[in-house]
């Protein structure tokens, strides 16, 4: 589904990435973890298109095409979706009808009918169930004064309502107490399938609790330095980032 | 079709020539005329060197051919498409300058509430016309004003007693023909609003035909005590239009006053917003939308002027602007002496899109009170680039994003508009333009 071939990338000056290499199948689940600052948010961010990132070596190839010559919604429109870290307020966008615009505008994209209202609601009404949404944060502007925890199920939300082939969550456990981490854990699993593709980038290996990768990498100066299971997310909950720092420079 | 010849006489002489044929039935409102004429003649047209012209220029506009008093002729099918749906409203439609009573449309109202034109009022209302006219829009200084004040003929004029309400809201047009010729237009608007009153009003502006146009209007409102009165100015003009207009608010104790100014394009528009708080307790409020392209350029100068305690206003003025257009906010708050325990807020944001469109936007407080709450703020930016990859990483098109922003950015000057047809159809051109 995804394969990256020595991905450099930079923001403005700084190198970031520096020759990462990932492959990912449909039904996989990827776990991307590393110390602050190993270029992590810096992978999502060049996967979903963000500007401000230059790739300056290297190639994404997915689903047979060259992702980085899509634009950030042509990328959404073939499937991909980024759960951001730091979700954004807009105020005087609905949620409702932001989603609405970006299902039919998806919908257009890929040559399909528009859904209308009757059939956009009864889409909301099953995606809230699932992910356990209460409607009286829908109604109001898309992320405006949402706690933290608020924010993060409304990504999951938008990932369950758009049904990307591959999910890229970014620090989603960032900012989370335990009660909320689970209930995005929970409507992340819920949405796993053997068809699509998750990655979760994350520091902690408390969100791999709930969300159990198939694969964990770490991500260590721009390079993914191991590879292993779920059971190096443990290794690196108990001992930390230092001796993978001290493996590599050996 | 006839052949209008145009004497190569300035506007300003062209416009004075025609004093002669203004009607002079009623002595007090003809002696106000006449002051105003008087005041006009050595006052002119005012330049970039006046302040309040500073960003301005009415040069271009008065060096054109535009005819005084040119006869109209706009159809109904015409004008349909400047026509906000409504269910239950009184219409009234004035092509250059002169009323249409077939094109306009007026509801049976509640016994003692007058609405009609402003030269029907000065024949059967002479009392009313005499104790308001050219009262309060101030002419000494102003010379559109002083200009309109000694010729403009016609407008609405409405009268709400004391305790009633007008039932249907007023939707008036102010239609400018430039099939044949360029038209100078001059409106002249007055509104009464009595005692415990409540009244809603639309002034709307449409420009039909190639040619230029230019309209003056001024409209002066009464808002007495305790009453409630809200007013929209609808432009959503021509390339080739030219709006220049004063409205002139006169607010008495615990009212409440609302006014909504809308600009989409044109040539050039200057707004003028003036609101006199005269009393004390009362809640008014002024917001302003202007969405510009091209070429046009848009002046709102407004004023809350507090001269009595414990009162409030608040204005939010929102522009986008795009093109090479131009825009000009100044918005002015007076708190006088004994205006004690004001509190004044103003807000003017802007979204500047080109690099080609330019904003100017100041504030300008004068507070002679010691006990008060004044507030202003001012910012011109861009679009918001996390907000477009946000939309951008849901699968929006990079100018449905765009456009989603944009209304978004608009909306929170909308949603305090209570007329629910005029909310939807503003918010119908919003759409049109951006998608």
């Amino acid at each position: 589904m995804l394969t990256i071939n020595n991905l450099h990338a930079r923001v403005e000056e700084k190198e970031i990435l520096k020759g990462l290499n990932l492959e990912v199948k449909p039904g996989e689940i990827h776990a991307i973890m590393g110390p602050n600052g190993s270029g992590k948010s810096t992978l999502a961010s060049v996967l979903a298109g963000r500007e401000a990132y230059e790739v300056t070596d290297g190639s994404v190839n997915y689903l047979g095409e060259d992702l980085l010559e899509l634009s950030p919604e042509e990328r959404a429109q073939k499937g991909i979706f980024l759960a951001f870290q730091y979700p954004v307020e807009i105020p005087g966008v609905s949620t409702t009808n932001f989603l609405k615009t970006a299902i039919n505008e998806i919908r257009k994209a890929r040559g399909e009918e528009a859904l209308d209202a009757v059939n956009f609601l009864k889409l909301m009404k099953e995606k809230m169930k699932l992910v356990n949404i209460d409607d009286t944060l829908l109604k109001r502007a898309l992320n405006e004064g949402f706690s933290g925890g608020e924010k993060k199920r409304n990504e999951v939300f938008q990932m369950a309502m758009l049904e990307p082939k591959l999910a890229i969550l970014d620090e989603t456990d960032s900012g989370l107490d335990i009660d909320a981490l689970r209930i995005v854990a929970e409507g992340v699993n819920k949405l796993r399938s053997k068809d699509n593709a998750i990655i979760v980038v994350t520091h902690y290996q408390r969100l791999l609790d709930y969300i159990v990768p198939d694969f964990v990498h770490v991500l260590y100066k721009g390079k993914i330095v191991k590879s292993g299971t779920k059971e190096l997310a443990l290794e690196l909950e108990e001992k930390g980032y230092d001796w993978i720092k001290a493996e590599v420079t050996v | 079709m006839s052949i209008q010849t145009i004497d190569k006489s300035s506007l300003a002489e062209r416009v004075i020539s025609t004093f002669d044929t203004v009607s002079k039935q009623n002595a007090v409102v003809t002696a106000v005329r006449l002051e105003a004429l008087t005041r006009f003649e050595t006052l002119g047209f005012p330049s970039i060197k006046n302040e309040e012209w500073k960003y301005t220029n009415l040069k271009p506009v008065v060096n054109q051919d535009f005819v005084p008093n040119a006869v109209g002729n706009i159809s109904a099918e015409q004008l349909q498409d400047s026509i906000i749906p409504t269910e239950k409203a009184s219409i009234l439609v004035f092509v250059n300058g002169a009323y249409q009573p077939a094109l306009s449309v007026l509801t049976q109202e509640a016994e003692g509430i007058v609405v009609t034109t402003f030269k029907e009022a000065l024949s059967k209302y002479p009392e009313i016309v005499e104790a308001h006219f050219a009262k309060y829009a101030d002419f000494q200084k102003d010379a559109l004003t002083a200009m309109n004040t000694a010729f403009a003929e016609d407008g609405v004029f409405a009268y709400v007693p004391d305790k009633k309400v007008l039932e249907a809201p007023v939707y008036v047009y102010f239609i400018s023909d430039s099939q044949q010729v360029a038209p100078l237009s001059q409106l002249r608007n007055l509104i009464v609003a009595g005692r415990s009153s409540q009244a809603k009003f639309v002034t709307a502006f449409h420009t039909i035909g190639e040619l230029h146009s230019f309209t003056n209007v001024v409209t002066e409102i009464v808002v007495g005590e305790n009453a409630s009165v809200e007013h929209y100015i609808l432009q959503n003009e021509a390339e080739q239009a030219y709006i220049v207009g004063t409205t002139q608010a006169q607010l008495a104790r615990d009212c409440h006053f609302t006014s909504h100014t809308v600009s989409l394009n044109g040539a050039l528009i200057r707004n003028n917003l003036n609101m006199v708080l005269a009393g004390s307790n009362i809640d008014a409020h002024m917001y302003g939308l202007y969405l510009l392209n091209g070429n046009c350029h848009v002046d709102n100068h407004t004023l809350a002027d507090h001269q009595q305690p414990n009162s409030f206003s608040n204005e939010l003025y929102k522009g986008i602007l795009d093109g090479k257009s131009t825009g000009v906010f100044n918005g002015k708050i007076y708190v006088k002496p004994d205006a004690q325990k004001t509190n004044a807020f103003q807000s003017n944001r802007n979204l500047v899109l080109s690099k080609d469109a330019a904003m100017n936007t100041k504030p300008q407080l004068e507070i002679f009170a010691d006990d008060v709450k004044c507030s202003h703020g001012a910012t011109v930016g861009q679009l918001d680039d996390e907000m477009l990859f946000y939309l951008r990483s849901r699968g929006i098109g990079f100018e449905s994003a765009r456009a989603l922003l944009m209304r978004a950015f608009a909306d929170d000057v909308l949603q305090n508009m209570t007329l629910e047809e005029v909310h939807t159809h503003v918010d119908r051109w919003i759409a049109d333009r951006f998608l």
